[in-house]
């Protein structure tokens, strides 16, 4: 191209300029909050605090959010996996129009959705009553972390979905086919083919998927708001009860902690991506 | 032989049968309870369903003078705001992205990353702070700024992924014929561009519409969008208007979710990134 670097560094700064100061200037400030005392010095006394007062949450999110994303890995692989080897058409037609419903809800709306849904008297419990699978006394609510774990995977499975089914899609039908005409079940295959050439596509929809549970306020507010609890909850305690964002700072930095371990994976791989075009 | 062959095959048909019907429950059974709520007069436990059916929290909603519709209106405001402050920002990254030389071009994709890669709260935790020293807080500007800088990545990198999916050589036929570079800007690449444009502004639209966490710290006191309105609703005990209000949200992103492909065409998709 004849174009010179400023003309294209001047048509990208304003976008860059909105992403700097509305993003990574408060992430900053996150970090140097956390860490500010009173007086202006270096403290750690935020984090003690957070440590004495939240720490069953810490591990209470931890594991939603692990858990979370196990489920949302394992139902993503079932049926992208059955889109791409199915052998009936008509199912797969089927189940290619009815999984994506809940892509672009959203996580409020999802959580309200679940809040009467899966509420001792929804209509969850009302079926499995009717069905004869419970007695009536044996109901009881799904409102705590079970339901948090529902309701994250309801939503961001048919993300995961998508773009794994996109990725298998991809794949050279040349592999599957040889493979099944050497005698490898569907199973097989697709642990053994088509999961591991879309195995970085998968890696990459969950850590988004993870990173994004992580900061969701509105599901555990809703469904879930007593102790123990999420740390986005607890923030939004801190701040709108106390105005405490010292403490909310030192929560946000080790949510930022546990989001960094699949962050730093997702920008590896991206990187990788823009490296090789 | 034949008898246990066909023995089988029933029983797989059965299980796909199973297995399809407990989805379709697990996906839309959510669904048809919000619906459930949204024209029930009286649901008391133990009751499977409302005792009575009508449409007077309907009413009360679209009331002329209701805050529902005043939130609508609001929200509906916020996100067109936000689409065109967006845009005009994210489509001359877009195109710089896509066609023009960049130095440190992956470090600027990656900053555009970013945000996607990292939780929101603290950002949006820290942002209400400095915007209640200059006094953003509760401004429908403080809101649209914050939208925008979220639905930003997003829209730069589909504006992006569009016009790289736009034939440079058709650019080149242009400017050969002597058509001056605004005029091929105007009558070549932005018009072949413009249906992912137009998905990417669809998509920022719809994060800003249904943005709850960002307008719940920075929007408060003075700005209830129809997320907003639809929280203090539940958490209020009132179902019949927190589901009408989420029937509401949930009609835009299902009407999406079906037309998608419409828009986002698999050229633009494959270029998504690149």
């Amino acid at each position: 191209m004849r174009s010179r670097p400023w003309a294209g560094l001047a048509l990208a700064a304003p976008a860059l300029a909105l992403v700097a100061i509305f993003f990574v200037g408060p992430l900053m400030m996150s970090a140097v909050l956390a860490f500010r005392g009173k007086d202006g010095g270096f403290t750690t006394e935020h984090f003690a605090k957070a440590f004495e007062l939240y720490s069953t949450d810490l591990l209470f999110s931890a594991v939603i959010v692990v858990v979370s994303t196990a489920a949302i890995g394992a139902v993503a692989i079932a049926i992208a996996g059955y889109l791409t080897l199915g052998e009936h058409p008509r199912t797969q037609a089927i189940l290619r129009w009815l999984y994506r419903w809940p892509l672009f809800i959203p996580f409020i709306v999802t959580a309200q959705v679940m809040r009467t849904f899966l509420a001792k008297n929804g209509m969850l419990n009302h079926v499995l009553i009717g069905g004869g699978l419970i007695d009536p006394l044996q109901a009881q609510s799904l409102l705590d972390w079970r339901g948090i774990v529902i309701a994250f995977v309801w939503k961001q499975a048919p993300f995961v979905t998508l773009l794994l089914a996109g990725a298998m899609a991809a794949i050279d039908r040349q592999h599957i086919e040889a493979a099944r005409n050497l005698g490898a079940g569907r199973l097989r295959v697709l642990f053994g083919i088509v999961l591991p050439q879309s195995r970085r596509t998968l890696l990459v929809g969950l850590v988004l998927s993870f990173v994004t549970m992580l900061s969701v306020l509105s599901v555990p507010m809703m469904i879930n708001p007593n102790s123990p609890t999420m740390l986005t909850v607890d923030i939004a305690y801190r701040i709108n009860s106390h105005g405490d964002y010292a403490v909310a700072n030192a929560l946000c930095l080790m949510s930022l902690v546990l989001a960094s371990f699949g962050a730093w994976f997702y920008l590896r791989e991206a990187a990788r991506k823009v490296e090789r075009t | 032989m034949t008898g246990s062959l066909a023995g089988v095959r029933w029983g797989d048909t059965l299980a796909r049968v199973v297995v399809i019907l407990l989805l379709a429950f697990a996906i839309f059974g959510p669904l048809a309870n919000l619906v459930l709520w949204a024209f029930a007069e009286r649901w008391y436990f133990p009751h499977k369903l409302p005792q009575e059916f009508g449409l007077t929290f309907w009413a009360r909603v679209f009331a002329p003078r209701g805050s529902a519709l005043a939130s609508l209106w609001t929200s509906v405001g916020i996100a067109c705001l936000t689409v065109l402050s967006t845009l005009a920002v994210a489509v001359p990254a877009g195109y710089a992205l896509a066609r023009l030389r960049l130095p440190a071009r992956t470090l600027i994709l990656l900053v555009f990353l970013l945000p996607q890669a990292v939780p929101n709260l603290p950002v949006y935790v820290n942002i209400a702070r400095v915007f209640y020293e200059i006094r953003l807080n509760g401004t429908i500007t403080g809101v649209v700024l914050v939208h925008a800088a979220h639905g930003l990545v997003l829209a730069v990198w589909i504006a992006s992924a569009a016009f790289a999916s736009v034939d440079a050589s058709l650019e080149e036929a242009a400017r050969n014929m002597g058509a001056s570079a605004w005029r091929c800007w105007t009558t070549v690449t932005l018009p072949l561009a413009l249906p992912g444009l137009i998905a990417s502004a669809i998509f920022v639209f719809l994060e800003s519409l249904d943005e709850f966490t960002g307008t719940y710290f920075v929007g408060v006191p003075d700005v209830t969008t129809l997320p907003l309105l639809m929280f203090n609703a539940s958490m209020g005990g009132n179902y019949q208007i927190a589901s009408i209000t989420a029937i509401l949200l949930l009609l835009p992103s299902i009407a999406f979710m079906l037309a998608v492909e419409r828009f986002l065409k698999a050229d633009v998709l494959a270029m998504i990134g690149r």
